[in-house]
């Protein structure tokens, strides 16, 4: 009797261990699903529609066939390294601040805790906030009073700055103690101690921090439809409205031509190859353990 | 007899060692010629004193940590002075009051035409579409993260985690793009009628909008966007479970499935509300795909199939040409309710991962 019950009990527990790894796999393949549909559409659809036309003309008037998205790939390009210029240098400065001068100390804490909590704030937030300061007009900044691709620029540099700040902190929190105090024991005075020394150390890690916040505003649309705006014609004029990539995707996707839908489908396979392209760069440099072993 | 036999000893070797070093270094001193030393203090005279150009390196990285506070300040300010011609005109009424046409007499709560305004059916919106988004994603993301870290063979595990990685990596206007002319199409012919025949009965589900377009697929988007961060913060709470918890609960002859429950799952559950929180937050602000595929009108409906409108699309779609002043306010404001709310939900997940993942001692019951 009791060994029946204990059997009975047994079978129940393997049965039930048994559905909870199935439950397991399947919300894998459940994860997995969209997004091999994802790629799928994308490769299929944006590269039978993709063409030279596309890298070398600009937007046909709609309605018409043909055209390109070449002004906007030209456009996120220009947005992107305005967007670096006020990112990156203010991050790793950030980074160096938290690793190097304030490890431990409460303002320290404060600011790594406001820099997450920055990268959760929507982006499209940024880009109300980058209206109120650089579109509207003010004594205070260039290129004001209206849209204008140096706002598009300031809103994705803004959004830079925490990723690249707290990457470049656990970068160079990984450098062993050792390296620095070598440096300093030769007498190198401090900031260029942790300038040619602790940073050049981290720097594959820095950079592979600096790729992954570059990826992630390289997508970004909600911030430039009211700062870059977009433009149909070329311009590579700070002062004046500027077309970017998603934007311009964004904008054809929901038009009714299908030669739009066509080219939106192009514009996304560009990219995301250009996304999938820095992110595995970065995977590979640091699965190369190129920072391993000095942990 | 041995002692004192050692004693003597020791001290001759000590008499014998210590002028030793002290001759070396006289001799050392005596030979080594006096440019050397006076080079070495020449060459550090030579540099100049660094402490002024450290303290200035020190302070200009004080200053770019401390514009992270700035941008937030910055964001605040802007938005509280952008938006107080709504407040004033509004006050508190802006968050749920309703307003009615003066012609038809119909309710309406976003009237740009009378400058009537109301943020209700936004933040209904986005709450429902929120909601839905991490009722599908939470069972999933989980999933995925007890059979990455738990079940899978070795092999597996780098790519998935990989693909994980990557589907956060893709933009949202590209899962938009994908929603616009895949999902929506696979919902509307092929899941909406079946949920209108066999729910409809609930009010939630009437199928009376032809194009598909609506909270429900709004969800879905919003579930495939936030499932990435929910599990790989999963994944990374419970590998900070330590091993001696598992291994532990399978030496009392638990299963796997016992030994994930009890010794990783209950272990692992603040940081795993963390990690909802933290995709709830993504959710809330989630935009361009959730404004390509809502359906966008200032509404609120009970059927999930019905369009409708968040926060955060209502600003895409008309900031850039909003009609007057007081329209440009109200989405400001609406823009800073979301700003406020994205920062408490962000701050309680991180406080929540942080005291998981640092190694705090999860407590067990």
């Amino acid at each position: 009797m009791r060994t029946g019950q204990n059997t009975l009990r047994a079978k129940i527990r393997t049965l039930t261990d048994h559905a909870a790894t199935g439950l397991a796999i399947l919300s894998t393949i459940l994860v997995v699903a969209p997004l091999v549909a994802i790629f799928v559409y994308l490769i299929f659809k944006g590269a039978s529609s993709l063409s030279l036309d596309f890298f070398i003309k600009i937007p046909k008037p709609e309605g018409e066939s043909g055209g390109g998205m070449a002004n906007a790939i030209v456009g996120s390009g220009i947005l992107l390294g305005l967007a670096s210029l006020i990112g990156v240098p203010i991050g790793i400065a950030g980074g160096i601040f938290l690793s190097e001068f304030g490890r431990g100390t409460k303002l320290a804490n404060a600011i790594r805790f406001t820099a997450d909590v920055l990268n959760g704030v929507p982006s499209i937030v940024m880009g109300v906030a980058v209206y109120a300061l650089v579109v509207k007009p003010s004594r205070f900044m260039p290129f004001s009073g209206h849209f204008s691709a140096f706002s598009g620029g300031v809103a994705l540099g803004i959004m830079m700055i925490p990723t690249v700040c707290r990457t470049t902190e656990e970068m160079l929190l990984m450098v062993p103690h050792a390296v620095r105090e070598a440096a300093l024991g030769l007498g190198v005075p401090n900031w260029r101690s942790v300038l040619s020394i602790t940073v050049k150390t981290a720097s594959p890690g820095i950079i592979t921090g600096c790729m992954l916040a570059f990826a992630r505003v390289a997508g970004e649309t909600a911030p430039l439809i009211f700062t870059a705006l977009g433009n149909s014609f070329w311009s590579t004029n700070l002062d004046q409205p500027i077309a970017a990539l998603p934007l311009q995707i964004y904008v054809y996707a929901i038009s009714p031509y299908d030669d739009q839908h066509r080219l939106a489908w192009a514009g996304a396979l560009v990219l995301i190859a250009l996304i999938v392209i820095a992110v595995s760069l970065v995977r590979y440099v640091t699965s190369r353990g190129v920072l391993k072993g000095a942990s | 007899m041995e002692v004192n036999v050692n004693v003597p000893e020791i001290r001759i070797s000590q008499a014998q060692l210590q002028p030793e070093p002290a001759s070396a270094g006289e001799q050392s001193r005596a030979d080594s010629p006096a440019v050397e030393v006076s080079a070495i203090r020449s060459f550090l005279l030579s540099r100049g004193n660094s402490a002024f150009a450290d303290r200035v390196f020190h302070w200009l990285m004080v200053l770019c940590a401390l514009s992270i506070f700035g941008i937030v300040i910055l964001i605040a300010t802007e938005l509280v002075t952008g938006s107080q011609l709504t407040w004033s005109r509004f006050g508190f009424n802006f968050f749920y009051k309703a307003f009615t046409d003066p012609d038809t007499k119909a309710i309406l709560y976003w009237d740009p035409v009378n400058g009537n305004f109301s943020a209700l059916p936004f933040i209904y919106g986005t709450l429902v579409s929120s909601f839905l988004g991490l009722l599908m994603a939470v069972p999933l993301a989980i999933g995925v993260a007890i059979f990455l870290t738990e079940m899978c063979p070795g092999a597996l595990r780098g790519p998935l985690a990989f693909l994980t990685e990557l589907l956060a990596a893709i933009p949202s206007v590209i899962y938009g793009l994908w929603a616009v002319f895949v999902l929506v199409p696979l919902l509307r012919q092929h899941v909406n009628p079946h949920l209108s025949q066999l729910f409809g009965w609930t009010g939630f589900f009437n199928d009376d909008n032809p194009t598909g377009l609506g909270f429900i697929s709004a969800g879905v988007i919003l579930a495939i966007m936030i499932l990435p961060i929910i599990s790989s913060l999963t994944r990374e709470v419970m590998s900070a479970v330590p091993h001696s918890q598992r291994e532990a609960v399978l030496a009392l002859g638990a299963t796997r499935w016992e030994m994930i429950r009890t010794g990783v799952l209950r272990n692992a559950r603040i940081g795993i509300v963390g990690a909802v929180i933290l995709g709830l937050g993504r959710a809330l602000g989630e935009t361009m795909a959730v404004t390509m595929v809502i359906g966008n009108s200032p509404e609120i409906h009970r059927s999930l199939l019905a369009n409708g409108s968040t926060m955060a699309s209502v600003i895409a779609n008309e900031y850039a040409e909003a009609s007057s002043d007081l329209h440009l306010s109200a989405l400001t404001e609406i823009g800073l309710a979301l700003f406020a709310v994205t920062i408490v939900v962000n701050a309680i997940a991180r406080l929540l991962v942080w005291a998981v993942t640092r190694g705090t001692p999860a407590q067990i019951h």
